[in-house]
C-alpha cells in the first residue's frame, strides 16, 4: 500500500510539476470558483444577519405576538395587560415589551442622514441589550438610549454623546434629542442598525399617524418571554398561549424563518452558492476528462510495463484533489485580500462555520467531478500501447 | 528440465468478426532461449502485433500454453500479469513509448521503482545504462525534447534495467530513418546478447534481421518458416528469399 502511494504520488505530482501551467489555470478557475461561492456564502451569512442579528442574540426564548399576525413583528400589537399576564404563567422567569419602528438619525455636518432600527425595550428586562461600553438605560421614561455597534461605526458616535433623531408625527416631522449611555455589540434588525430606547420613550418618538397621536395607551409589537428553563420551552410555550388570550408564540428561530424576507433571500443565496458549485463540477470533471482522453496511450503504456490499476487511480485522484487544494487556497487567500477592502457597510459577514462548510464543499467538488474521468483510467487497456484496442 | 527462457504450445488467439472467426494466432509453437535475439516478421495481419500481445502478458490467448520462466502466462489472472508485466518483461513499444512528463533517466528509473528496487545502485545502473546508449547528455531531458532515435534507446535502457527474462519490442524501428534504425537495432541486439536476455522483435523490415540470431515468418497466424541459418537470414536480409 505504501509502495502504492509511493509511486502513484510520484506520477501525479511529476505531470502536475512538469505541466504546471496548465494545472494552475485549472487551479486559478478553481480559486476564481472558490472566491465566488466564499462571497456567496459571506453574504447570505451578511444580510442573514443583518436581518436576525437583534432576535438571534436576544437572551429569550420565545416571543409572543397577537394571534393570527403570521409571525410578522410589525404587524402584531400586544398591550400592556398581555405582558402581565404572561409574567403569571409558570416557567416564565421574565417577559419585556419590544417596539419596532424607524427613524432617521440626523448627523451633524454634511454627513447624510442615517436610517436606523428604532427599537422600544424595557430597561432591566429581557429584550434589552447587554453594553460593551457606557451603561444600562436607567428607566423607562429616560431620554437615553444605547447605539449597537453598527451605529457606532457608521456615525464616530460615542458614548456621552447625544444624537438627533427625526421621526413623523402625523404629517409633521419632529426631532429628539437623546444622550447616548451605552454601546452595543452589533444588533442589527431589518439589515438596518439599532438604537435601543426605553420602551415609553419609543412611545413617543416613534413615527405616528394622525390618529395615533393622542392615544394614550402604548402598545407593544411583541412581548420577548425568557424562561426559567429553557428545556421547558413546549410546555411553557403551550401554557401561554391557553392562559393568556389572543396571543401566539413562536421559538426564536420561527420568528426568524419568518422575518420579512429572510428565508426567499437565504433560499436564493443558497440555490446561487450550490449552482456555482455545480458549475465547478462541471469545470474541473470536464477538465480532467478531456485531459484523461489525450492520455489514453500514455496509461495503456504506464500499465502495459506494470503499473497496476490501484496506482493508476489513485495517482489520478491525488492530482484532482492537488489541484483543487491549490485552488480552494488561492480563493481562500483572494477572498480574504478582498475582505479587508469591505467597509462595514457591505453585509458581507465571514462566519466561521458557513466558511468551512463552503470550503469543504469546495474540496468535495473535486474527487466528485474525478470520478468519472478516475473510472476511466482505470478502464483503459494496456494494449493500447500497442496502438490495439 | 526446460531450457528456454519462453515457450508457447500451441498458441491460438481467435477472434469474433462480422466476416466470420479469425485465426489472429493459429497453433504457434516457439521457444526463445537467454541471449538470443529472435525476430517476429510477416505481412500486414500475419498476427505479429497480437502474438506479441500474448507473449507480452497483456493479451490473453483462447488457447495454447506460454511458459515464461517456468510459469504459464495463459493460465494467468489480470493481477498476476501484472506482475509478471513488471518483473520478468521489458517493453519498447512503437510511438508513444516514454512517460512524457518524465525525464530519460525517470523513465528507466520508473521501471525499478513499480518493482519497489529502486535504490542508490538501481539509480546509478540507470544512468551508467544510458550512458552505454549514448544518452550521457540528456539524462535530464523530456522526452518531447529527443529525437525519435534518442526516445527508442531511452525505452530500451527501460526495457532492459529491470533484469527481465523477456525483452520484447514493437517495430523499434518504424518511426526511425534507416541510419538510426540500424544504431538502434545493434545496440539493442548487443545488450540483449551481453546481458543474457531472450529478445523478441517485431518488425517489417526485413533488413533489421541482419542483427537476430533467428527469424521467425508469421503468415495468415501461423509461424509458417524459422531461418535459423546465418547465410538464409543474409539472403533474408539482402531481398534475396521472397
Ligand atoms: N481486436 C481484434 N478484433 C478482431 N480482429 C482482430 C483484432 N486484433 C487483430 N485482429 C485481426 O487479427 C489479424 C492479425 O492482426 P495483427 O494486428 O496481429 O497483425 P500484424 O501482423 O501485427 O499486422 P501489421 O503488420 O499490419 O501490424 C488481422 O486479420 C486483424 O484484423
Ligand atoms: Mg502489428
Amino acid at each position: 500500500m505504501k509502495q502504492i502511494f509511493e509511486i502513484s504520488g510520484f506520477l501525479a505530482l511529476k505531470e502536475i510539476w512538469r505541466n504546471r501551467s496548465r494545472f494552475l489555470l485549472v487551479s486559478l478557475v478553481i480559486a476564481l470558483i472558490t472566491l465566488l461561492v466564499l462571497f456567496i456564502a459571506a453574504l447570505g451569512e451578511g444580510l442573514g444577519n443583518g436581518n436576525r442579528e437583534y432576535i438571534s442574540k436576544l437572551d429569550a426564548q420565545l416571543i409572543a405576538y397577537q394571534s393570527k399576525s403570521d409571525y410578522l413583528i410589525a404587524a402584531s400589537r400586544l398591550s400592556k395587560d398581555r405582558v402581565a399576564a404572561i409574567r403569571r404563567v409558570d416557567g416564565v422567569a421574565d417577559v419585556g415589551m419590544l417596539g419596532t419602528a424607524n427613524a432617521t438619525l440626523i448627523l451633524p455636518g454634511d454627513v447624510k442622514p442615517l436610517k436606523v432600527a428604532l427599537l422600544g425595550i424595557q430597561p432591566g428586562h429581557t429584550g434589552e441589550p447587554a453594553v460593551v461600553q457606557g451603561q444600562q438605560l436607567s428607566t423607562d421614561l429616560a431620554d437615553e438610549v444605547i447605539i449597537d455597534k453598527n451605529t457606532a461605526l457608521r456615525t464616530d458616535l460615542k458614548v456621552g454623546d447625544n444624537l438627533t433623531l427625526r421621526t413623523t408625527q402625523g404629517t409633521q416631522d419632529e426631532f429628539y434629542t437623546l444622550r447616548i449611555v451605552g454601546i452595543a455589540d452589533g444588533q442589527q434588525y431589518s439589515l438596518q442598525p439599532s438604537i435601543f430606547v426605553p420602551f415609553y420613550t419609543w412611545d413617543r418618538i416613534k413615527p405616528k399617524s394622525e390618529a395615533e397621536i393622542n392615544n394614550p395607551n402604548p402598545v407593544a409589537n411583541v412581548i420577548l418571554v425568557k424562561l426559567k428553563d429553557p428545556a421547558k420551552i413546549n410546555e411553557v410555550s403551550a401554557s401561554i398561549v391557553s392562559q393568556v388570550n389572543n396571543v401566539e408564540t413562536a421559538t426564536l428561530k420561527q420568528a426568524i424563518q419568518a422575518l420579512p424576507g429572510y428565508s426567499a433571500q437565504q433560499s436564493t443565496l443558497n440555490l446561487q452558492g450550490g449552482f456555482t458549485l455545480f458549475i465547478g463540477v462541471l469545470v474541473i470533471g470536464g477538465f480532467f476528462q478531456i485531459q484523461i482522453l489525450q492520455k489514453v496511450a500514455q496509461i495503456g503504456v504506464l500499465k502495459a510495463i506494470g503499473t497496476a490499476n490501484p496506482t493508476v487511480a489513485l495517482a489520478s485522484i491525488i492530482q484532482i484533489v492537488v489541484v483543487t487544494m491549490v485552488g480552494v487556497a488561492i480563493g481562500g487567500f483572494l477572498t480574504f485580500l478582498f475582505s479587508l477592502s469591505f467597509p462595514p457597510t457591505v453585509p458581507i459577514v465571514f462566519n466561521g462555520t458557513t466558511t468551512a462548510i463552503a470550503v469543504i464543499a469546495l474540496l468535495l467538488i473535486g474527487p466528485l467531478s474525478g470520478l468519472v474521468s478516475t473510472r476511466y483510467a482505470v478502464r483503459i487497456e494496456p494494449l493500447k500501447a500497442l496502438g490495439l484496442s | 528440465m526446460n531450457t528456454y527462457a519462453l515457450e508457447t504450445e500451441n498458441v491460438t488467439k481467435t477472434y469474433q468478426s462480422e466476416s466470420g472467426v479469425i485465426n489472429a494466432v493459429d497453433e504457434v509453437s516457439l521457444q526463445v532461449k537467454l541471449g538470443e535475439f529472435v525476430a517476429l516478421v510477416g505481412p500486414s495481419g500475419s498476427g505479429k502485433t497480437t502474438m506479441l500481445s500474448i507473449l507480452a502478458a497483456l493479451l490473453k490467448p483462447t488457447s495454447g500454453k506460454v511458459i515464461l520462466d517456468g510459469q504459464d502466462l495463459a493460465a494467468m489472472n489480470e493481477v498476476e500479469r501484472v506482475s509478471m508485466r513488471r518483473n520478468k518483461i521489458g517493453f519498447t513499444f512503437q510511438a508513444n513509448n516514454l512517460v512524457p512528463y518524465l525525464s530519460a533517466v525517470e523513465n528507466v528509473e520508473l521501471m525499478l521503482r513499480l518493482n519497489g528496487r529502486l535504490d542508490k545502485t538501481g539509480k546509478m545502473r540507470s544512468r551508467e545504462l544510458l550512458a552505454r546508449l549514448g544518452l550521457a547528455e540528456r539524462l535530464h531531458n523530456l522526452p518531447g525534447q529527443m529525437s525519435g532515435g534518442q526516445q527508442q534507446r531511452v525505452a530500451i535502457a527501460r526495457a532492459m534495467i529491470h533484469n527481465p527474462s523477456l525483452v520484447l519490442a514493437d517495430e523499434p524501428t518504424a518511426s526511425l530513418d534507416t541510419e538510426r534504425a540500424y544504431q538502434v537495432v545493434e545496440t539493442f541486439a548487443g545488450l540483449i546478447h551481453e546481458q543474457n536476455r531472450a529478445g523478441i522483435m517485431v518488425t517489417h523490415d526485413l533488413r533489421m534481421c541482419e542483427y537476430v540470431d533467428r527469424v521467425l515468418q508469421m503468415r495468415d497466424g501461423k509461424l509458417v518458416k524459422i531461418y535459423t541459418n546465418k547465410t538464409e537470414i543474409m539472403d533474408l536480409v539482402k531481398g534475396k528469399t521472397n
